[in-house]
């Protein structure tokens, strides 16, 4: 690579290698752009794909499966007749269903995550660290191994059919909140515990000193662990299949399974329609919190 | 930890630690432990004891509707050697795993290597890239994906328009198992954020000197880049296989875990067996099996690491 250089240059010299070099960045430039664009759009290319099938007539569907913009304008027809969801039950049950799952689910977890993570930041008790490493490891643990014996347990109490057992272990700091605690945890650690201790000379009791002191500075790791914890919740399949039964219970992702049966319905614009729906929240909140996302899985590996 | 002095220790010995302890340290202990009830709660309750009664369950018959009944090894002896659909999903488990993991790790680390620059629009790319990622293991994504290799669906489009007769991807036993794998390895954003953050703690004079030094680009990376991300990468290997050994969604909505089995994977079969065919005591069986699998994947990537991952002394922290 490296050309010898002749000692003495005219200034003309130095100047037209100064330039080519210039041109040669820029062009560099502009391929590595046109790479990471072009590459990124083939990355993007079936979502939008899914977006621009979701509003296609029933013939373009099939005509025209590749094209992201429908030739022969644009049609809402699939979302009206995918609302209708199946066996009488529509969609708006299953959204509300959504809701109530990823709302309290996401609000549970959030705050008691907080609670759990100033308990272990800034009180030191026994086994303290041994509490510690248990939660850490249970980030290791797959689901299928608790599974059995939770629906067990859940079928006992007579909780299958009920929200209740994808909300109670989002009470009690199970369910992946081993991630959010973990970060927390190192959020408060970071705060100057002059704090505290100025809070409590002032004689607030430990509960208060969390309330007023550390939960107003812990906001920005709540609502990393917030967005976490709605995309989770969102999208979760396992937990609603083995316990919601009834299509009145279902929430989206398990109604949209139903509804793509292959067995079932082949209205595919329809199909396209509510699964496209189904992405929008979460895209939403992705565009709208970018950098939290970026930054919670780039400093704590949260998935 | 220091309190088990022993049954010799006479009273006095034992009461004087104690006396150490004001009330104020008891009051700050319970107070711990309030913080942390709900967390203690729930992993005592959801966790450990479940992880118990799979220890129990696995050595007995159970449906739910009769009472369990102790098999001894009997699930063990079906699942190894009565059972071929047991080792066909165990293969295809683990075929995936070895290679979904690898390809996906790799191509995250080359995107990441790639937009690893100081463009103003890395925050845009970086989006872009992590996009399919956000969405990945949703059912909406999976019936899409369906879509795209069923035979009339989207990639067979693609190929007529080449005039090139496509092929029933989903119900080739041959490629069935690898559009789930390309679904996985189109979802690498997380690790390419997670090596986005190492390489950016890798100090820049370290390839100033080694530049200097002669060093070439493929140097470089072996030498410099490799080592100091091995940590990262070591992190992202655990992680991901594990993930790779529990994928479920996307099986159970793509293929079903057709064609013969081929994508049939663990935790599909652990969850017909358990919740469709109500044999709670092979489904625990199969879990146990799982879960010493999985211990044993992290011991030996932990015990391994020390020749390979590399820990910055002391600076970094």
């Amino acid at each position: 690579m490296s050309e010898r250089v002749e000692l003495v240059m005219s200034s003309e010299e130095i100047q037209e290698r100064l330039r080519r070099d210039r041109n040669r960045r820029r062009r560099k430039g502009i391929l590595f752009h046109v790479t990471v664009i072009a590459f990124g759009f083939l990355m993007i290319y079936p979502l939008l794909w899914l977006a621009g099938s979701s509003l296609k007539g029933p013939q373009e569907l099939f005509t025209n499966m590749g094209a992201i913009i429908p030739r022969s304008g644009i049609v809402i027809d699939n979302y009206i007749r995918g609302w209708r969801g199946f066996g009488g039950v529509t969609f708006t049950t299953f959204y509300r269903n959504s809701v109530i799952y990823a709302g309290i689910g996401t609000l549970a977890a959030v705050f008691t995550s907080a609670v759990i993570s100033f308990g272990f930041a800034r009180i030191s008790f026994p086994l303290r660290g041994f509490w510690f490493t248990c939660m850490l490891m249970t980030l290791m643990l797959p689901v299928q191994i608790q599974i059995i014996p939770q629906y067990i347990f859940f079928s006992q109490l007579g909780m299958v059919n009920t929200f209740w057992p994808l909300l109670l272990p989002r009470f009690l700091g199970q369910a992946g909140q081993a991630f959010f605690i973990f970060m927390m945890v190192q959020f408060i650690r970071g705060i100057p515990l002059q704090l505290d201790e100025a809070a409590e000379i002032d004689g607030a009791s430990k509960f208060s000193t969390f309330y007023r002191v550390v939960l107003p500075l812990i906001k920005p790791a709540m609502v990393t662990a917030g967005i976490f914890s709605f995309y989770w919740t969102w999208g979760d399949f396992l937990t609603p299949l083995i316990y919601l039964n009834a299509p009145r219970l279902y929430t989206v992702s398990v109604a949209l399974r139903a509804f793509a049966d292959p067995s079932g319905t082949t209205d595919w614009g329809a199909i396209y329609a509510m699964s496209f729906l189904s992405l929008v929240p979460v895209l939403v909140v992705f565009v709208i919190s970018q950098k939290q996302i970026v930054e919670g899985i780039s400093t704590t590996g949260l998935k | 930890m220091a309190e088990s002095t022993g049954v010799a220790s006479n009273t006095r010995v034992r009461i004087r630690p104690r006396t150490h302890v004001s009330i104020a340290t008891r009051k700050k202990w319970l107070a711990g432990y309030a913080f942390i009830s709900p967390w203690l709660i729930g992993f005592i309750g959801l966790t450990v004891i479940p992880i118990l009664a799979v220890f129990y369950l696995g050595f007995t018959r159970y449906d739910i509707f009769t009472p369990p009944r102790w098999i001894g090894l009997e699930n063990f002896q079906r699942m190894f050697f009565r059972d071929p659909r047991y080792w066909r999903s165990v293969n295809a488990t683990l075929y995936f795993a070895f290679t979904s993991v690898p390809l996906r790790l790799v191509f995250a680390l080359a995107i990441a290597m790639v937009l690893n620059t100081k463009h103003k629009a890395l925050g845009l790319y970086r989006a872009l890239y992590y996009t399919p990622s956000i969405v990945g293991t949703s059912v909406a994504v999976a019936v899409m994906w369906r879509q795209i290799f069923s035979g009339r669906g989207l990639l067979n489009w693609f190929l007529a328009q080449f005039g090139i007769q496509g092929v029933s991807w989903l119900g080739d036993p041959r490629t069935a198992i690898w559009t789930i794998i390309i679904l996985v390895i189109w979802q690498f954003g997380s690790p390419m954020l997670i090596f986005l953050a190492g390489l950016k703690q890798i100090p820049t004079e370290m390839y100033e000197s080694a530049a200097i030094d002669g060093a070439r680009a493929r140097h470089r990376f072996f030498r410099i880049t490799l080592p100091m991300l091995s940590p990262v990468i070591l992190f992202n290997l655990i992680m991901q296989i594990i993930f790779g050994l529990t994928v479920f969604t996307q099986a159970f909505i793509i293929t079903g875990g057709s064609p013969l089995d081929t994508t049939n994977f663990y935790a599909l079969y652990l969850y017909r067996r358990a919740f469709e065919n109500f044999q709670m005591g092979y489904g625990s069986a199969m879990a146990l099996v799982l879960l010493a699998v999985v211990a044993l994947f992290t011991f030996v990537v932990f015990k391994s690491s020390a020749k390979w991952v590399f820990y910055e002394t002391e600076t970094g922290k």
